[in-house]
């Protein structure tokens, strides 16, 4: 289905944001939250992950269903997963567009990358 | 020992008021200070030491190899990007504006990512504002627009604003209307007299309702705007009105979202509107501890508070041009100097590609995606935790964080100290082998 994605600051996020390569920072922000409709209409139930995906990346995340959001709008924590979604434009003033992103969203069974893993090409093009 | 009325180094409100105790020499506990807070001072994982990559692995080398190799990169590149600088103090910041302006280089903070659309809007309308002290004692109205301080800034409530007991606010909370308006409920909203949900990237549709119901032309409105009916706006505006000291925070809400730094421009003119029928100021929830303070040093220097080239030979400033994401989208630098952030992790993916294509040198106490990128490492002390210097708070009060314990790691100050001196060195024996 077709949503919109903010991201943003979460308490989980802030508390770890110092020590990113922990799996306190993975746990944090490798999630998606989606409204209580669409966990469902999704089949999200059984513990399935979400993959989201643009024309600009990526990113396969833990599903969570948060009651304060409605249809259609989901939510990442700031870091690298919600980035892969987000383009390189800053509309004349030097800042991304991170919130209000077109995506889509579908439940999948593939498995989310470890911090780490998001960056091992990029790595390795430099190495 | 017990230190106290210790400064928290987290977010912008830079909380005065911590207890920090420490024995032989290590912070065994932290009282009064919120989970960012405590879990920042408290600390993590450390990088060891220095280290340079080489054959594409990251080894072991000393400080000096490291300054001696950063000075290589930079005075090979052309034109060299110093970014971040939010999370150190203005001491170190300074040095990284003389870094730039005698490399030629772009330095640029992590405000462009955060709070850069509402410098550049308050840039083009002003912004009335006040102290966090004088909200406390006097504010009888608080908006929260696009921000979410109950997990962004977890004091900010209980110190500053909807919550305190102040002077001439002795009810706290009580005594207080509370407006949220936001694309989703939050902490913060369930704390709210009045929740506003508006459409995602509509909010200078509604802030531009809001101006036209108080200049008194709301007949013209249409029923709905930003999914809003036209009721609860007017009841948003006689509650500003009624106000005796109204304050509008706002949050990445408004800057991250479609109009960026239009939407701050237009709830800039809403306050100054709001101020022909009573008291109201407006104040952006800045972020990192020290994001306050890079704008200002970078404005007393340079006349401009972020993505500043000095590729002219003197300062030139456009964001959208000149900003940290721009200059690595456009492959325009070809060298990086991270200090105190990581980009690897907030900038978009697309943009990260573009850095892991060129040397970077990183800064940091802590290992973070930056580190997987970088040629070369520097591991710093933890300004305000072991390491003194100024900070400002996000309504542009300058502080003086206390060293609390010490450490065997440089300061930023002295790593950036040191940097410059071997970059100077390595171009007076260039120029001297050209003279040759």
């Amino acid at each position: 289905m077709k949503a919109i994605m903010i991201s943003g600051r979460t308490l989980a996020q802030g508390a770890a944001c110092e020590s990113k390569m922990s799996p306190e920072f993975f746990r944090a922000t490798s999630v998606c939250s989606v409204s209580e409709e669409d966990y469902e209409s999704m089949g999200l139930s059984n513990g399935k992950n979400v993959l989201i995906s643009n024309d600009f990346g990526r990113a396969t995340l833990t599903a969570n269903k948060d009651p304060g959001l409605p249809e259609g709008l989901v939510f990442i924590p700031m870091g690298p997963w919600a980035n892969a979604l987000i383009g390189p434009e800053t509309g004349g003033c030097g800042t991304p567009h991170f919130k209000g992103v077109e995506v889509n969203i579908e439940a999948t069974d593939a498995l989310v990358l470890e911090i780490r893993e998001l960056f091992r090409d990029m790595g390795r093009a430099k190495a | 020992m017990i230190q106290e009325d210790v400064l928290c180094s987290f977010c912008g409100c830079l909380c005065d008021d911590i207890t920090v105790e420490v024995e032989a020499d290590q912070i065994k506990r932290v009282r009064h200070a919120c989970r960012l807070g405590a879990s920042k001072i408290m600390g993590h994982e450390r990088i060891k030491g220095p280290m340079i990559r080489r054959n594409g692995v990251l080894t072991d080398a000393t400080y000096q190899e490291a300054y001696d190799r950063t000075a290589e990169i930079l005075e090979s590149a052309r034109h060299p990007l110093l970014y971040g600088w939010a999370s150190t103090v203005c001491e170190a910041q300074k040095i990284g504006i003389l870094m730039a302006e005698e490399m030629g280089g772009v330095i640029d903070s992590t405000a462009t990512v955060c709070h850069g659309p509402s410098i550049i809007g308050i840039e083009e309308k002003g912004l009335a504002g006040a102290t966090l002290g004088q909200i406390k004692n006097r504010a009888d109205l608080i908006i929260f627009w696009g921000c979410n301080p109950a997990e962004a800034h977890p004091r900010h409530t209980l110190r500053y604003s909807s919550n305190v007991c102040g002077r001439f606010t002795p009810d706290g909370r009580a005594g207080r209307k509370v407006i949220v308006v936001d694309v989703r409920e939050t902490r913060t909203s369930k704390n709210a007299d009045l929740f506003v949900r508006i459409n995602p990237g509509e909010d200078y549709q509604v802030i531009s309702a809001l101006r036209m119901m108080l200049a008194g032309k709301g007949d013209l409105m249409p029923d709905m705007v930003g999914g809003i009916p036209k009721k609860a706006l007017f009841d948003v505006v006689e509650m500003m009105k009624a106000a005796k000291f109204g304050v509008f925070f706002f949050g990445l809400g408004m800057t991250h979202s479609r109009g960026r730094y239009k939407n701050i421009d237009n709830a800039l003119s809403l306050v100054n509107e709001l101020n022909a029928h009573t008291k109201f100021i407006v104040m952006p929830m800045r972020g990192h501890y020290n994001v306050a303070g890079i704008g200002q040093c970078a404005a007393w220097e340079t006349g401009f508070p972020m993505s500043i080239d000095f590729a002219r030979g003197s300062a030139y400033f456009n964001p959208g041009e000149t900003a940290g994401c721009d200059v690595l989208a456009r492959g325009e630098v070809d060298a990086a100097l991270v200090v105190a952030a990581d980009p690897a992790s907030n900038f978009p993916r697309r943009i990260v590609e573009s850095l892991a294509k060129i040397p970077v040198v990183q800064i940091d106490p802590y290992e973070n995606p930056t580190t997987l990128l970088a040629d070369v490492v520097i591991p710093s002390a933890i300004a305000g935790i072991e390491a003194e210097g100024t900070a400002y708070r996000m309504d542009g009060l300058a502080l003086r964080m206390k060293k609390l314990v010490s450490s065997t790691y440089p300061s930023d100050e002295e790593i950036l100290k040191g940097i410059l001196e071997s970059v100077r060195l390595l171009k007076k024996r260039t120029e001297k082998a050209k003279e040759a």
